[in-house]
């Protein structure tokens, strides 16, 4: 059944990505930067369950991660000139260590406590940007020189690509043997541990693999938009919405975590006539899911379909 | 003279620190519940004040008795509406939960931010004062409201103490903070305790709240900060430890000041940040806290 139901999923998946590719064949510019956005927003949101769903780690600073990923690759690429490219692998490394950094309290303290540390980790930097305005660009933002490319197609097509390769990879290694230990030590650690599993090897693996995804998706979020800024890529409120598209799309999916992302962006833009109320209907849609369907979007469809 | 205009200032500003984080940890030691939407309550409790006065033309004791009423209002949908049918969810597992209240509240938290900058404007708003004008302190001039809030605070927290350590309500909540079941044994209803509990946090959310209002105003921005900051200073205290976080209230409210007067009002917030980074590392259960 579970093979079966495996394969359906790919088949859907595989027929989704084929028909969101040629959507630039046929869609306007607008709704193309929209998805862009929204796919590395993705991108993100799967970083993040990869955490939450599987280690157990509740992570309440995905912007710290993406944050440096982003800032990382556009200083470098803003102040001293370096290529794209570079800044963008550079950005991915950085986000990386800032992820080492994130597990050390991770492996001494667990639940709220390490939260909050990550909580604090996201403030620490925000006031960094604020503080080193010459580096940064402050709270105005740094303006990046270098774009990717500026047709809004091969963005999208970038962007789709890297979502669909970040999914696969995040959800290949959530359904490996590594995937099981990491949700193994996640529920019970000691239990874990007893069984014979390096557990502090395993996190470590899942903030680096976090790290490395949401660090390289914010570098290119960056390149994409030309700016790099508090409110786009290190707000606690950005990450909030990362945890809340993670949470709708349903946790301990990852691929539900990119539906969640784009429906939190996509409905965030169809509310836009209704001006102010946006993000007040989007909270309440999210809360109502998570009060009655807490598994969320694909969670809802899983269990329809198990039945 | 700048020590002393530091020594009043932080006094103030740490009381409210002080009350604001008080209920959230009794939630918190109580019920397990952190209450993210606390931010939300208390610039809603200040707005509702500051309507009251404004709109309404009531008089400023009216204004604030209404504030504090909303406020209580409020902690009761938060814990009815969002709380309580997470808690008692069966398709939700229990070591979820967790999440799921953090998530909940924190969604709770940005509709009611929503509402107030959709029918009140996102400007910021002053509750008009109790008491005015100043008085003068050994040559240095202070506003009557700030004396005023650190004594309200002061004899808020005076009132929760001997309210808990003195009366038989206050008892059951305590006993309820260090072994729910076991209170279950003794006969007492966990259900009517946590409704306890939640009315006593929505009085103080919403005097805090009030007196944030009058002291340095608020507005739907302010929402973030204010629940961030409880958080961090219920954290440094020890989760659930009432003295633990008046503690740190004063130690983060006077690190504030101290880094505002000396250094600039722009890093105000880093070295309480950095120091409970650093307690987090060496001591993670907080100053007072028990794991």
């Amino acid at each position: 059944m579970s093979g079966f139901f495996k394969s359906r999923l790919f088949f859907i998946s595989l027929a989704v990505v084929i028909i969101a590719a040629t959507l630039p064949l046929y869609v306007s510019g607008y709704v193309l930067g929209l998805l862009t956005v929204a796919y590395y927003f993705g991108v993100f949101a799967m970083s993040w369950d990869l955490l939450f769903g599987f280690a157990g780690e509740v992570n309440f600073g995905p912007t710290f991660l993406i944050g440096v990923g982003a800032y990382t690759a556009g200083i470098l690429n803003a102040q001293y000139g370096w290529s794209v490219y570079v800044c963008i692998v550079l950005g991915a490394f950085a986000a990386v260590i800032a992820g080492l950094v994130l597990a050390l309290p991770a492996l001494r303290v667990r639940g709220p406590y390490f939260g909050l540390t990550t909580l604090v980790a996201v403030l620490i930097l925000q006031n960094f940007v604020v503080v080193f305005a010459d580096l940064t660009g402050g709270e105005i933002g740094l303006t990046i020189p270098d774009v990717i490319t500026i047709d809004a197609g091969a963005n999208y097509w970038i962007a789709l690509g890297f979502m669909t390769i970040s999914a696969l990879i995040l959800y290949g290694l959530s359904q490996s043997p590594i995937g099981l230990v990491l949700q193994a030590s996640g529920q019970d650690p000691v239990q874990a541990g007893a069984l014979g599993f390096n557990i502090v090897k395993h996190k470590l693996a899942a903030f680096i693999v976090s790290a490395f995804f949401s660090g390289l998706s914010g570098a290119l979020l960056v390149f994409y938009m030309g700016t790099a800024s508090v409110g786009t890529v290190v707000d606690v409120s950005v990450g909030v919405n990362v945890i809340v598209a993670a949470v709708l799309g349903g946790r301990r999916t990852v691929l539900g975590a990119a539906l969640g992302a784009i429906f939190l962006i996509v409905a965030g833009e169809f509310l836009r006539p209704t001006g102010e109320l946006a993000t007040f209907i989007v909270s309440a849609v999210a809360l109502l899911v998570v009060l009655f369907f807490p598994g969320g979007f694909l969670g809802a469809a899983l269990s329809h379909e198990s039945r | 003279m700048l020590a002393l205009q530091i020594l009043i200032d932080g006094f103030a500003i740490s009381a409210l620190y002080a009350l604001g984080a008080t209920g959230f940890t009794l939630i918190f030691g109580v019920s397990g519940v952190l209450n993210l939407s606390h931010g939300a309550i208390m610039v809603l409790a200040a707005v509702a004040a500051w309507a009251a006065a404004s709109l309404f033309q009531l008089d400023t004791y009216s204004g604030a008795l209404i504030g504090v009423a909303v406020a209580v209002v409020a902690a009761f949908a938060t814990y009815f509406a969002v709380v309580q049918p997470i808690q008692r969810s069966r398709r939700i597992p229990n070591e979820e939960k967790e999440i799921f209240v953090l998530t909940g509240t924190l969604l709770w938290g940005i509709m009611i931010q929503e509402l107030i900058a959709y029918f009140f404007t996102n400007n910021a708003k002053t509750v008009l004062p109790i008491v005015e004008g100043v008085v003068d302190i050994a040559g240095i001039r202070t506003p009557r409201n700030e004396i005023f809030t650190a004594v309200v605070c002061c004899l808020v927290i005076a009132l929760l103490w001997l309210l808990v350590n003195r009366t038989r309500t206050g008892k059951a909540v305590l006993a309820a903070s260090m072994n729910p079941r076991g209170v279950t044994l003794l006969g007492l209803e966990l259900g009517s305790i946590y409704i306890v509990v939640w009315a006593i946090y929505g009085i103080l959310a919403g005097i805090a709240g009030v007196l944030l209002g009058m002291f340095l105003g608020v507005s739907s921005y302010s929402v973030g900060p204010l629940t961030a900051s409880a958080f961090s200073i219920v954290v440094l205290g020890g989760l659930g430890s009432v003295s633990g976080s008046l503690i740190a209230a004063f130690v983060v409210g006077y690190l504030e000041t101290i880094t505002a007067y000396l250094i600039s009002p722009a890093y105000r917030t880093i070295p309480a940040l950095l120091l409970l980074v650093a307690v987090m590392y060496v001591r993670p259960q907080g100053l007072l806290g028990r794991r």
